[in-house]
């Protein structure tokens, strides 16, 4: 038995029977999602053939900067995380919460609308991204009024995931405690071998679907591998944040010139804030949202992603709190790294660096954080 | 259960209160809703329009009567501009209530102090009424009220009458008089000297703009009074008031939820930082 590793017998599924697992999934009446590369990057797509998988592909990634390339490998989950997270499959970036009706009195009936919700399968889901869904978790499902969509695709959520082998450079999850090896939240975790897969259920249901497929135990030798490769993945993370709780180190710093300096080069964009997996934040009051019919008879009142970054975030009765980009970051990321340990117990980022990634001047949040709390937290 | 879901409400009554300010008096149509419906001064609805949006809005009414809810609001955005224009008998969409109200259960037997300014007048009005109709539980009362002019004040001839009562002042000032302006010129924290409180059996509540309760806290605490019995009702862009839809966060707080009132010592490390 290896250091560090759970206890569980582990399989090792030959790279065909990948195929095999997709169809017991279409089967048991999943939509599978999985990994597809589309306009040069990798996206997360309805998956039926594993042949659509991007096969040796790989991804260079830097601050502002994303590339994916073609090399010969067999090799199917050989990349780090494109922009897409697993959030808009369950908190959706548009949805109607209710209709009105309105009568020829001016009589109103309001009626819940029920999305058509189908469960889903992931096939590669990384660790980065399970972190991040508990804590979208913790937000939707916790409190008082638990978000019934959320709720229902949550239910019916089926995980497949991929331990990552191939960080980012701007990847940092080993400083957050999130990865790059998945420990929690899956339903089967996969490490990918050249040849195959070795993996492990973390569910009763993933346990049956692999007893399923009727594998072998997987060789001590496959196991090494596997380990060896996730262990890589960590050593060769150079990017961190300086240290896990930064709440007091941010807040004792809001007047650091820092903020005014990541100011003049962040265009409060709201990119960052799109591609977090934990960013949270919707809208209710874009004109967007509310769409009556042009018979006035009826209309729809939807909801949609917001970020903190517009001037309507802060909007109220006649006046904008936060009405410069210095503010507006300083909210974030003193959110993000700090009011989230109050919210929800534990830091709001899970070091999947698609901030510094698609941040169209290349800000990176460590760089920033390590800035203004000082190096004397690393 | 869709926890966005409004009820139809009616207006049942409407008064022009100033030229931008009107009360909406509104019944839940919904029997059933109507008769379980509860809330406590200081909490607050979702006021829908139809075809627009939805707006917060504290309950200014008396808590004992849920057959009709009193909204005070003043129009400025596209949801209250059409409010305003909503007659007797048309119908809109409500929800709530939601947040944490006045401390009133805690305030009882004490002596009490009610500062606001601005037009931010109407969640405290709420308060005050609820205190004068149980006025036997509470101790002394003082309302201070600031405006920037003096015909901003709406509800003049009520702050005559609760000046009347016994064991209530009523302190106000407008930084612009006028004639026929019987009180103080100048800023409202210049009253606070003609208060008379005993601060270790105080409560104070407060509502209005950010820098006049931030002043008012100051000159209160001077006085003795301590940080747990000063309560300020805070406004941030509330839309969904279930804490999820982010807008209201102030530090670690969703105001929908753990506001709109909070005790001074809740709020008072990012009170007045310029972006919180």
């Amino acid at each position: 038995m290896l250091e560090g590793v759970p206890e569980v017998s582990r399989a090792f599924l030959p790279r065909d029977v990948l195929q095999r697992l997709l169809d017991a999934l279409t089967g048991g009446d999943f939509l599978c999602i999985g990994p597809r590369l589309k306009e040069g990057v990798i996206v997360y797509e309805p998956l039926a053939d594993t042949a659509t998988l991007p096969q040796g592909v790989h991804d260079r990634q830097a601050p502002g900067e994303y590339r994916t390339e073609q090399v010969s490998s067999p090799r199917q989950f050989a990349w780090a995380n494109g922009p897409q997270a697993l959030k808009p499959f369950l908190f959706a970036p548009r949805e109607a919460l209710w209709r009105v009706v309105r009568d020829a009195e001016g009589r109103l009936t309001f009626r819940e609308v029920q999305p058509d919700i189908k469960p889903i399968a992931v096939i590669g889901a990384r660790a980065c991204d399970l972190a991040a869904l508990a804590l979208q978790d913790s937000h939707f499902l916790a409190g008082a009024y638990p978000d019934p969509t959320y709720a229902a695709r949550r239910e019916n959520l089926f995980i497949v995931a991929v331990h990552c082998s191939h960080p980012a450079a701007t990847c940092f999850c080993v400083s957050t405690g999130d990865g790059p090896r998945a420990t929690h939240g899956f339903d089967i975790a996969l490490s990918e071998l050249d040849d195959g897969f070795v993996a492990e259920a973390g569910s009763v249901r993933g346990k049956v679907l692999l007893d399923a497929l009727g594998c072998s135990t997987a060789a001590a030798e496959q196991i090494a591998q596997a380990e060896d490769e996730i262990a890589h993945a960590a050593r060769s993370q150079s990017r961190r944040l300086p240290g896990r709780n930064l709440r007091d180190a941010l807040f004792a710093n809001l007047e650091h010139p820092r903020w005014e300096e990541v100011a003049e080069r962040c265009l409060s964009c709201g990119n960052c804030t799109s591609v977090c997996p934990t960013c949270f934040c919707s809208s209710t009051s874009a004109s967007a949202s509310e769409q009556p019919s042009l018979d006035a008879s009826h209309a729809e009142h939807s909801r949609e992603w917001d970020s903190c970054f517009t001037r309507g975030h802060s909007y109220i009765h006649g006046a904008v709190v936060r009405s410069d980009t210095r503010t507006r970051y300083r909210q974030w990321l003193t959110h993000k790294l700090g009011s989230w340990h109050e919210q929800y117990g534990r830091s709001g980022c899970v070091g999947c660096g698609r901030c510094v990634t698609w941040c169209p001047t290349g800000i990176d949040i460590t760089e920033e954080t390590t800035a203004i709390c000082g190096e004397a937290m690393l | 259960m869709n926890p966005h879901l409004p009820w139809e409400a009616e207006v049942v009554e409407r008064i022009q209160e100033s030229p931008t300010i009107f009360t909406l008096r509104l019944r839940i149509v919904d029997e059933e809703a109507r008769k379980t419906y509860r809330f406590a001064p200081g909490q607050f609805n979702m006021v829908y329009l139809y075809g627009v949006g939805e707006v917060p809005i504290s309950i200014a009414s008396d808590p004992q009567d849920t057959s009709l809810l009193g909204h005070t609001i003043r129009a400025v955005g596209r949801v209250t501009e059409g409010l305003s224009r909503l007659g007797v008998g048309e119908r809109l969409g409500l929800r709530g209530p939601y947040g944490r109200g006045w401390p009133l259960a805690e305030a009882e037997g004490k002596d009490i102090v009610v500062v606001t300014g601005g037009l931010g007048c109407a969640p405290v009005v709420g308060v005050i009424n609820y205190i004068i109709m149980r006025r036997e539980r509470f101790g002394r009362l003082t309302v201070i009220q600031g405006v920037k002019h003096a015909e901003e004040l709406i509800w003049r001839e009520r702050y005559a009458y609760w000046n009347t009562l016994p064991d209530t002042q009523v302190l106000l000032a407008a930084d612009h008089g006028g004639p026929l302006w019987p009180w103080h010129v100048g800023l409202v924290t210049e009253v606070f000297d003609q208060m008379e409180i005993a601060p270790e059996r105080t409560v104070a509540m407060m509502c209005g703009p950010e820098g006049m309760m931030r002043a008012a806290v100051r000159n209160l605490t001077e006085r003795g009074l301590a940080e747990d019995s000063i309560y300020l009702s805070m406004e941030r862009n509330m839309q969904c008031a279930i804490g999820q839809c982010g807008h209201c966060q102030f530090g670690a707080s969703f105001v929908c939820r753990q506001g709109p009132v909070f005790a001074y010592f809740q709020i008072k490390e990012l009170l007045g930082v310029r972006g919180f």
